[in-house]
């Protein structure tokens, strides 16, 4: 049987690659354009539109289109990348119609980049690239500077930025090849050439031979597959990029979604092919085990260990299922994964099924992502028609199945319990556990769940080993986290770094900080059963535990920073109104408690808050803690609970002094006009929609406190900063 | 309870079939029968109600007998399931649905005065359509585009970064494409 498995493989592999071949011949330029929900909402498709009636209009038969997910570059999209044959990949940032046609004429018809319109750069493309790996696993600070010496030798031979430039990247996945004495690794583009740099002469001949006289140095180039080379070599000249280890998001922003010949061609089902050849399920379980692989929506738990859990039940019938629900908002890992590499999730889901013995598989996804939903259906169709579902998979004998079912936009849907009542056609309610859904779930069969992010994970681990991927992590979580980065920060999008690296790093080193000159105040992770972590505390290394142990959550991976003007009692209120709306509605703790703590909240915000009604809130929230049925209601009070920890004061401002000292809580802010700085303009007058500002021109105004009704128009128009906002002037 | 049983052991049934699959389109009657011969039948429920929403538009009072009579389930189920997921309606909704995400991303970024512009220009409060039946307005949480907040969405079409000054502009677009 073993053989049948690795030809069917091997034959599956040759058909890609001629289909890969007819597709990208050595000698066409490919433009690259991101498709995904958030990608199209900038423009991709006009655009994608545009550049293919531009090559149409051209003539040009060497350019071809292609199409992909997205790279997680949110404030950037569209994104557009020309990949001309033996150049460097040139990425535009925020491209529109207007654009495609200054980019088609100047580099695709005259073969200069645009530099004005690139993303992250301003500089023409140098003819060499090189990236060193800057992971704190390959750098030794006892070795000799390697990298230092290599600027000072292609300066020795007057090579120049133009010709050679050096950027730093995070780790490229090579660790093995590192570690090897004193040796660093380089990766030159074009190309994706990676050498492993041991002493002062290799770079003498990597600079001769190959810098200058454009040969490879076959002598230290790294064999394998390294996973980073293919993310750097197109990414890993911008400083949102290069800082990242990409290992869920792999393929995202690379293959085309909805091409089963790309992936494959990037190693796809190449782990599967090895898990069935092998044919042993105790091996699978083992690897995954001593991976330290944990699961990514939120609970921590470790995979290896459910499955086991679920291969020793004694049933014929067993299920797998993957939950893509991402209901907690503000979150969108998962669909982006789903949309830009849905294969990868659909093979990790495979391989957990084969190692528990599940013959059939659920994809329980959002309502909310159509783009989502069509593509893990067209993959699912794609993989049926290669024969990598269905019956005898890859000639191995064993069958499995995979079905789509919807969500209806139920948050509780994310608890198991919840997620298999509404697959199995009911309310979404959760219900007591144990029995849990290992020994007895879906049609009370022993079911496994395991989230987006964890399956897509898997492959990897078998591809690559448990050990590599252990190292990637910290001591107690191996592999990488996704974080989807938003609110308050230069750079939005979708963040992958190791285990344990700080929260610092996300925020300001790939994120690029707060935008608008103002000071970091809280972030926000794991959603609305999650927590407020004080910007004192930034340099907190990310993992399950040290989260935890703020008081916040790991979650499935949101992650939204808050500036100055976001108050925290409002936050508060916001995920309390949140999950009050969400409470399903089983239980009295959180049925009632949310209900309660939201009145609390709003009269806090309404400036009617009592001292008392801060223990209530307290005693409420711990009560909710400890007596909720399920997960959602047990977590609902933790935003609140971490707001009252680190801000304290803010909520004393808002009870005792009755103000809201970001002037958010409009009930909490007061207007007034400065008698120094006015100058009798008029403005804010005219602009007062109550007409309760009085003054005559070049004279004072005043602002009738009784029937202002705090919009906050005057404040705003105002253009000798004289209005004051509980007492401060406009920045 | 087992729903494996045709429902046809009625002496009426022919009647409540008859008005039942009237009160349904065709496509979805057809559906319904589909998922009867799959096992695990009563699980479709869910994926029998998005159906009904994708071709109606809402979930009306005649169609949940419809769905149950011919799906073999309780109407209190039917009723019971279509009422507790939010993303099923149990009106007829305008022509055009905005959605505005007061997700986490979107509500730090402003999308609550985003939501507050919109009330104001509609005259109508979230979860309501306008008289002429043109605009329904409704809270949604996250849209999974938080990258872009705050975001809109007006039926299919996902609007990014939008902030109150462009609503006027976007109800405009919507009434030139009506
Ligand atoms: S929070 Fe609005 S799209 Fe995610």
């Amino acid at each position: 049987m073993t053989g049948t498995v690795e030809n069917t493989y091997a034959a599956l592999k040759e058909k890609a690659r001629q289909q890969y071949n007819l597709r990208h011949e050595a000698t066409k330029t490919r433009i690259q354009i991101g498709s995904a929900t958030c990608e199209n909402a900038a423009g991709s498709e006009k655009v994608l539109e545009e550049f293919r009636k531009h090559i149409v209009a051209s003539g040009k038969e060497d350019v071809v289109l292609h199409r992909t997910g997205c790279t997680g570059r949110c404030s950037r999209e569209p994104i557009v990348t020309v990949i001309a044959p033996g150049k460097i990949p040139v990425k535009y940032e925020r491209v529109d119609s207007g654009r495609v046609h200054e980019i088609f004429t100047s580099h695709i018809m005259g073969g200069k980049a645009k530099a004005e319109l690139m993303l992250d750069s301003t500089e023409q493309p140098a003819q060499y690239e090189l990236f060193f790996c800057n992971s704190a696993r390959c750098i030794n600070p006892a070795k000799v500077d390697l990298v230092g010496l290599f600027y000072d030798k292609l300066e020795q031979n007057n090579i120049s930025a133009e010709n050679a430039r050096i950027s730093k990247t995070s780790c490229m996945g090579l660790c093995e090849a590192g570690r090897e004495g004193e040796a660093i690794n380089v990766l030159i583009r074009p190309g994706k050439v990676i050498y492993n740099v041991k002493k002062a002469t290799d770079i003498d001949e990597i600079i001769a031979a190959h810098i200058i006289g454009g040969k490879t140095v076959e002598r230290l180039i790294v064999g394998g597959n390294p996973l980073g080379a293919r993310f750097f070599e197109l990414y890993g000249d911008s400083a949102f990029f290069n800082r990242q280890s990409r290992l869920a998001l792999r393929n995202s922003g690379l293959i085309d979604p909805e091409n089963i010949y790309e992936y494959v061609m990037v190693d796809g089902f190449e782990a599967l092919a090895k898990v069935l050849a092998k044919s042993d399920r105790g091996w699978v379980i083992d690897e995954v085990t001593k991976s330290t692989l944990r699961g990514r929506g939120g609970g921590g738990y470790p995979t290896g260990t459910k499955w086991s859990m679920a291969a020793k039940e004694n049933n014929e019938t067993k299920y797998i299922i993957c939950n893509a629900d991402e209901g907690d908002p503000g979150a969108f890992m998962d669909r982006s994964m789903l949309e830009g590499d849905p294969l990868s999730i659909i093979e990790g889901m495979m391989i957990g099924a084969y190692a528990m013995g599940a013959s059939n598989g659920f994809f329980y996804v959002r309502a909310e992502y159509p783009l989502a939903i069509k593509r893990i259906e067209t993959a699912l169709k794609l993989c049926r028609e290669h024969g990598l579902l269905g019956k005898n998979i890859l000639g191995s004998g064993w069958d499995f199945e995979i079905e789509v079912r919807l969500g209806a936009g139920a948050f509780v849907c994310g608890e198991e319990t919840a997620l298999i009542h509404s697959i199995e056609g009911e309310r979404g309610q959760p219900r007591v556990r144990p029995p849990y859904p290992t020994t007895s779930g879906l049609w009370g069969k022993p079911t496994v769940i395991n989230n987006v992010e964890t399956f897509a994970n898997v492959p990897l681990i078998l591809l690559y080993g448990a050990q590599w991927f252990k190292q990637i992590g910290s001591a107690r979580a191996g592999g990488t986290k996704v974080f989807s980065l938003t609110g308050k920060v230069h750079h939005t999008g979708l963040v992958e770094v190791p285990m344990g690296s700080t929260l610092r790093e996300v925020v300001f080193d790939i994120g690029g900080g707060v935008p608008g000159g103002k000071a970091l105040k809280a972030i926000q992770t794991g959603g609305p059963a999650g927590g407020t972590i004080p910007a004192s505390l930034i340099d907190t290394a990310v993992d399950y535990e040290s989260l935890t142990a703020l008081g916040s959550i790991m979650g499935s991976g949101g992650m939204i920073v808050m500036d100055e003007t976001d108050c925290m009692v409002d936050i508060a209120k916001f995920f309390i109104t949140f999950s009050q709306d969400e409470s399903c509605g089983k239980c009295t703790p959180c049925r009632e408690g949310t209900k309660r703590m939201l009145e609390i909240l709003d009269r806090i915000t309404a400036g009617k808050g009592e001292k008392e009604d801060l223990d209530k809130l307290e005693r409420l929230a711990n009560l909710l803690r400890k007596s909720s049925l399920c997960g959602l209601g047990r977590a609902a009070p933790n935003p609140v609970l971490s707001t009252m920890k680190y801000f304290r004061k803010e909520y004393d401002a808002h009870v005792i002094d009755k103000v809201c000292p970001s002037g958010k809580c409009k009930a909490l802010v007061k207007f007034e006009i400065s008698e120094e700085k006015c100058v009798g303009c008029t403005a804010c007058a005219r602009h007062c929609p109550v007409a309760c500002i009085s003054g005559t021109p070049k004279h004072l105004h005043v602002i009738d406190q009784t029937r202002c009704i705090r919009c906050g128009k005057c404040f705003e128009v105002c253009r000798f900063n004289a209005v004051l906002k509980n007492g401060k002037a406009k920045a | 309870m087992s729903h494996t049983d045709q429902p046809c052991c009625t002496d009426n049934w022919p009647q409540i079939k008859a008005k039942s699959e009237a009160a349904l389109p065709r496509a979805i009657v057809e559906y319904i029968e589909q998922c009867r011969a799959k096992e695990h039948a009563e699980s479709q429920l869910i994926s029998v109600l998005h159906k009904l929403q994708g071709t109606v538009g809402y979930i009306g009072k005649e169609q949940i007998d419809a769905v149950a009579q011919l799906l073999g389930v309780p109407a209190a189920k039917v009723s019971g399931v279509a009422t507790f997921y939010h993303f099923f309606s149990l009106e007829e909704r305008g022509k055009f649905l905005i959605s505005v995400c007061l997700g986490t991303a979107c509500y730090v970024k402003g999308a609550q005065q985003v939501l507050e512009k919109f009330k104001e220009e509609l005259g109508i409060e979230s979860g309501e359509t306008t008289k002429d039946g043109m605009f329904s307005l409704q809270v949604s949480r996250c849209l999974g585009t938080c990258g872009l907040a705050p975001v809109v969405m007006i039926n299919e079409e996902v609007h990014a970064k939008v902030a109150p000054d462009n609503v006027a502009a976007l109800l405009k677009m919507c009434q030139d494409k009506a």
